[in-house]
């Protein structure tokens, strides 16, 4: 069981988090301007890194809050947390 | 007396004490401090249990663990556990025991012929011989499990708790042996919160066994003096009896802890759990686990009375049991020889030490030397041979290193015990678990940690290092390292004084070589529990197996309940050398946890039925449903009263009487289930507008709309009407079940995709109680129950809210419809729901005012031909598929719109909602039916869609049905056919799936 560091409340079991899949996949802004193989690209597709991944996570059984982990997917030693929003480095943009 | 050998002297038992137990029906006694298995050796009891698949007599083999052999079920009834080491039992007053394999009894076991016939069972005999025909196997199984079963599944409810506890820790110190006690002590010195768990009774390790000293002390001394000051520290804790079986990822740990298991039944709390696992998130963790000694393989080495040297060493030293008259040692190493100075000790005679090298260490030598046993050096054992009680003699070979063969027999020795000693194996398994490699090293001819991934440190005998003296500087080291890396910094301990022994390195020797005219007919067995034997091994890899978990499926090396911690080494390393390989290029096994069996009580914990596993949810007028005789059924975790009996009726007579009062007079519905979100912000109609898939910026205060949520696969995903209630305040409906996720789903794109908009979500679920009354006599009852709303429809139309007074109670009244009546849901503080609720019935009496369940409702609303997300809908239907595109909007982007577009969701022959009017008005289509074009059809047949709801309709009179048909709506009129499970086929016409009042003129009245 991993141990993740919620950037609102500090490290808990990943018992109380849900997965989100893939981080900044950002939606498209005009949807209807895309074919079908951009939005498939955008609904289906996703990266299947074997190193370090950016995910979503939500503390589910805590805070509430989505936030982005960067995860390596070999070791699972998770390389750093960051709010939505911000940069892996922590900043906000 | 408590035994023929049973020593006079030394021991850790209490002779004072007499322990009655039964093992297989027999009355036996020990005395405290006896484990299950040396109490029967104390009694001269050699055999105990049958191998699996030979079914070979065998006796006990280890002292821990390890034990492949004597597996045992324990207890009666509902406290039966099956699979335990006679070797960690230990003995309470009253324990009763039985041999896990053995039918009909263990002396005459009928499976033993399979013993005759080894000829012909080789490694993947059940493989080759009983999956042809395929079809068969299904037969065979039965029998073939039967035969090869190991303990029997207790067949009552568990009566013991089991509990769960969460911890964390600086340092866990896995093991408390030499190297782990002195590791936990220097730890706990340097003020690090310690926990230090041992799988055994008591601490000590191998030094519970040792006639060795310690800085001046007797080895168990030592230890209490350490366990004494272990426990002066606040922050240290200390678990006996718990055997740490798994390293996950991120340092986390689980120890099963056996907390009642050595009591008598009536000695133990009640209340207290029988079993806690505790699950560690430890900073650091030092692995002190010890070695596991190897048997060595040979002709016969599974025989009672064949025991690994170290066990010999424990029977004798720890629970003063000589295991036979008369030893023999056969050892590739110096450790062996401790068994041999240990028998002589006890009193035995010890009539040969055969090394098979040719250069024992000096100190050992002169000791066995002093103790006149004679020393066979460059000799081996080539072959063990039985009574009938178990091993009598062995042969004596010399043998050539190099050609691998035997080169002259030396005759036979009469023997009892034969304690073998093929090297240690460290064990590396929690090490191997936390994601590490073990690597091999072939000058201790075993597998060590490989370099760490996890926060994880390995120190002494399962780090390859045997002297006692390196032990204490191993674990020492280790604590500090790991107290530093935790920003303590700690007090050193000093290493005590041990008795220094020069040692001669271990020779591997992996497997003995046979007589050529014994070859064929030589049973040498690797994985005891299994009966793998070197020639099975040999025999995968002529037939093409390389991998070893190839081969361990192969001939199940390592597949029983021990995981092979006694064979696995030896059989991965004759697999090398059948491969002209090196053991460190087969590799070993994945070590998977747990270390040990683990009961499924321990793992589950408290977290059982409905209060702990799985709450139940009920509505604030539950009690009045159950005072009514209400049958509940499960929607997600609530109850829902699912119809209203009344005695006589069946469901079906209840519910077509619940329907009939509904569409006759009045009916009412506890609605209080469905999930409710507050909305509110600014930007709310905005944020509808993207999630639903109508437009909702025109909605007005006062006013309601039904929505259609989709995935952004253009999927419907939930469906509810959402009330405005102010420009920025809304409160939207889900579905009973889908409320949790619709309230995630939308805080997620509020969180991560849309943090612009000023939009916050309540679950206010249980906070409202809602009941909804239906029928065309609704707004007599509404008026009789004291409402202070004008409940007309000029002044109070469809699909809109009004607030007000039901009697005293405030109430949110909505003209929303889901049975096709006029209808008005009541919305009031979950704490007025029971008051609201009386009042509505009282004022109903006059009307006869029904109560009615979620099957009536079911029957109303597919009446009606209005969908259930989740039931006519499977995560695969868009909204046109159920002929709603008016719901959907042209005019803006929501969740999904895009995908309403793909190549896909515009083909023509997709499955669409339609009704089904069976032939027979009677019959009424099971749920679920699957659907075909004609009844004369050759396998395979075309599926053409399914039933997703079916009822019979008391309103209309006959059987209606919901169904999802490919190209449904062109095929209106036409008749299909539903193939059911019994082969029977079911002709049914296509309609419209709107059965009742198509004009919606009820609704609206």
């Amino acid at each position: 069981m991993l141990e993740i560091e919620c950037p609102w409340c500090g490290p808990r079991d990943q018992d109380e988090f849900s997965y989100g899949g893939e981080a900044h996949i950002v939606r498209p802004l005009s949807p209807e301007n895309l074919n079908d193989r951009e939005w498939g690209d955008y609904l289906f597709f996703r990266d299947n890194k074997k190193g370090q991944h950016a995910e979503q996570w939500c503390h589910a059984a805590g805070c509430r809050r989505w936030f982005n982990v960067i995860r390596d997917t070999v070791s699972y030693r998770i390389v750093s947390v960051y709010r939505s929003g911000d940069s892996s480095s922590g900043e906000s943009p | 007396m408590s035994g023929a050998r049973r020593l006079s002297r030394g021991g850790l038992i209490d002779r004072s004490q007499i322990i009655k137990f039964r093992f297989n029906g027999k009355a036996y006694t020990g005395h405290p401090g006896d484990t299950l298995a040396s109490a029967l050796l104390a009694q001269g009891v050699r055999l105990f249990g049958r191998s699996f698949k030979y079914h070979r007599p065998r006796g006990v083999v280890g002292a821990g663990a390890e034990e492949p052999n004597a597996l045992v079920q324990v207890g009666e009834a509902g406290y039966s556990t099956p699979n335990l080491r006679a070797t960690q039992v230990e003995l309470y007053d009253g324990l009763s025991a039985q041999t896990v394999n053995g039918w009909p009894s263990l002396k005459h076991d009928v499976g033993a012929i399979n013993s005759m016939f080894s000829r012909i069972l080789p490694a993947g005999f059940y493989y080759k011989t009983f999956m042809w025909p395929r079809s068969a196997w299904m037969r065979y199984e039965h029998f073939i499990r039967k035969a090869a079963g190991l303990g029997r599944t207790p067949e009552l409810p568990d009566p013991d708790i089991y509990d769960k506890r969460h911890i964390h820790c600086d340092i866990l110190v896995v093991g408390a042996g030499p190297s782990g006690l002195i590791a936990a002590l220097t730890a706990a010195r340097s003020g690090a919160r310690v926990v230090l768990a041992d799988e055994q009774t008591q601490f000590g390790g191998s030094l519970l066994c040792t006639s060795s000293t310690i800085g001046g002390l007797r080895a168990v001394d030592w230890v209490k003096k350490m366990v004494d000051e272990l426990r002066t520290f606040s922050e240290v804790k200390l678990l006996n009896r718990s055997t740490v079986t798994g390293y996950f990822d991120h340092n986390f740990l689980t120890i099963n802890e056996r907390r009642t298991h050595h009591l008598a039944s009536g000695d133990s709390d009640p209340r207290m759990s029988r079993e806690r696992l505790w699950r560690v998130r430890a900073g650091e963790v030092v692995l002190a686990t010890g070695a596991i000694e190897r048997p060595l393989v040979f002709d016969g080495n599974d025989l009672p009375g064949v025991m690994l040297s170290s066990a010999v060493t424990t029977y004798i030293r720890r629970y003063a049991v000589a295991p036979g008259k008369t030893g023999v040692v056969f050892t590739n190493n110096d450790s062996g020889y401790q068994a041999a100075i240990d028998m002589a000790w006890a009193g035995m005679e010890v009539i040969a030490i055969v090394d098979s090298r040719r250069s024992p260490g000096t100190s050992v030598v002169k000791e066995a030397e002093a103790l006149g046993i004679p020393i066979y050096k460059g000799h081996v054992i080539s072959s063990a041979r039985s009574g009938s009680e178990g091993l009598n003699r062995v042969e004596l070979s010399t043998w050539c290193r190099s050609t691998g063969e035997l080169t002259a027999h030396k005759g036979m020795i009469d023997c009892q015990v034969l304690a073998l000693s093929g090297g240690l194996s460290p064990v590396v398994h929690l090490h191997s678990q936390s994601g590490a490699k073990p690597v091999f090293d072939s000058h201790v001819a075993a597998f060590l940690p490989g370099a760490s991934v996890q926060k994880e440190r390995s120190v002494g005998a399962c780090n390859g290092t045997f002297d006692l003296g390196d032990c204490f500087r191993e674990g020492i080291q280790g604590a500090l390292a790991a107290a530093n890396v935790r920003g303590f910094s700690a007090i050193g301990v000093d290493i005590p004084a041990t008795d220094y022994k020069q040692h001669a390195p271990i020779e591997a020797l992996w497997e003995v070589p046979s007589n050529i005219l014994d070859g064929a007919r030589a049973k040498k067995f690797v994985d005891y529990q299994n009966d793998t034997t070197a020639s099975d091994i040999r025999l995968a890899a002529r037939e093409g197996y390389r991998s070893i978990e190839h081969v361990k499926r192969y001939t199940a090396l390592g597949f029983g309940t021990d995981q092979g911690k006694l064979g696995n080494i030896n059989g991965l390393a004759i697999l090398a050398k059948t491969l002209n390989k090196e053991p460190g290029d087969v590799g070993t096994t994945t070590f998977r946890p747990n270390y040990t069996p683990v009961t499924f009580g321990a793992i589950a914990g408290r977290n059982l039925g409905s209060e702990l596993f799985d709450p139940v949810r009920k509505t604030a007028i539950h009690p009045w449903h159950v005072k009514r005789g209400a049958l509940f059924e499960n929607v997600g975790q609530w109850k829902r009263p699912w119809y209203y009996p009344r005695p006589g009726e069946s469901m079906l007579d209840a519910v077509n009487r619940e329907c009939l009062a509904t569409r006759a007079s009045v009916g009412v519905l506890d609605a209080s289930t469905l999930g409710k979100i507050d909305i509110q912000g600014p930007d709310t109609a905005e944020f509808l507008n993207r999630i639903y898939t109508n437009g909702w910026t025109n909605l007005l205060p006062g006013r309601c709309r039904y929505g259609f949520m989709l995935g952004e696969d253009g999927m419907v995903m939930d469906d509810g009407v959402t009330t405005c209630i102010a420009s920025n305040h809304y409160l939207m409906t889900t579905t009973t079940g889908g409320a949790a996720a619709v309230m995630g789903w939308m805080e997620r794109w509020l969180q991560t995709e849309w943090p612009d908009l000023k939009v916050y979500l309540t679950s206010v679920t249980d906070h409202w109680s809602v009941m909804s009354v239906a029928g065309p006599q609704s707004r007599a009852v509404l008026e009789a129950a004291g409402c202070d709303v004008e409940l007309d429809s000029q002044s109070f139309p469809f699909m809109s809210v009004r607030e007000g007074k039901i009697g005293d109670i405030s109430s949110r009244i909505s003209r929303i419809s889901f049975s096709g009546e006029l209808a008005f849901e009541i919305s009031v503080d979950a704490n007025y729901g029971m008051a609201l609720w009386q009042t509505v019935m009282d004022a109903g009496r006059a009307y006869d005012i029904t109560p009615y369940g979620t099957e009536a409702m079911h029957v109303l609303r597919a009446e009606k031909g209005y969908v259930i997300v989740g039931q006519d809908t499977d995560g695969s239907v868009t909204p046109n598929d159920l002929g709603m595109d008016w719901i959907v909007s042209k005019n803006k982007d929501f969740i999904g719109k895009r995908s309403l577009f793909r190549a896909d969701t515009i083909r023509p022959n997709r499955k669409q909602l339609v009704g089904l009017l069976t032939d027979d008005p009677k019959t009424v289509l099971p749920e679920g039916a699957q659907l075909v074009n004609s009844p004369q059809n050759s396998r395979p047949v075309p599926m053409i869609g399914h039933v997703s709801s079916s009822y019979y309709s008391a309103s209309i009179g006959r059987s209606i049905a919901l169904a999802l048909v490919k190209g449904g709506r062109a095929r209106m009129g036409s008749t299909i056919f539903a193939q059911l499970m019994d082969d029977h086929i079911v002709p049914a016409v296509v309609v419209d799936p709107v059965f009742y009042d198509p004009e919606n003129e009820r609704t609206k009245s």
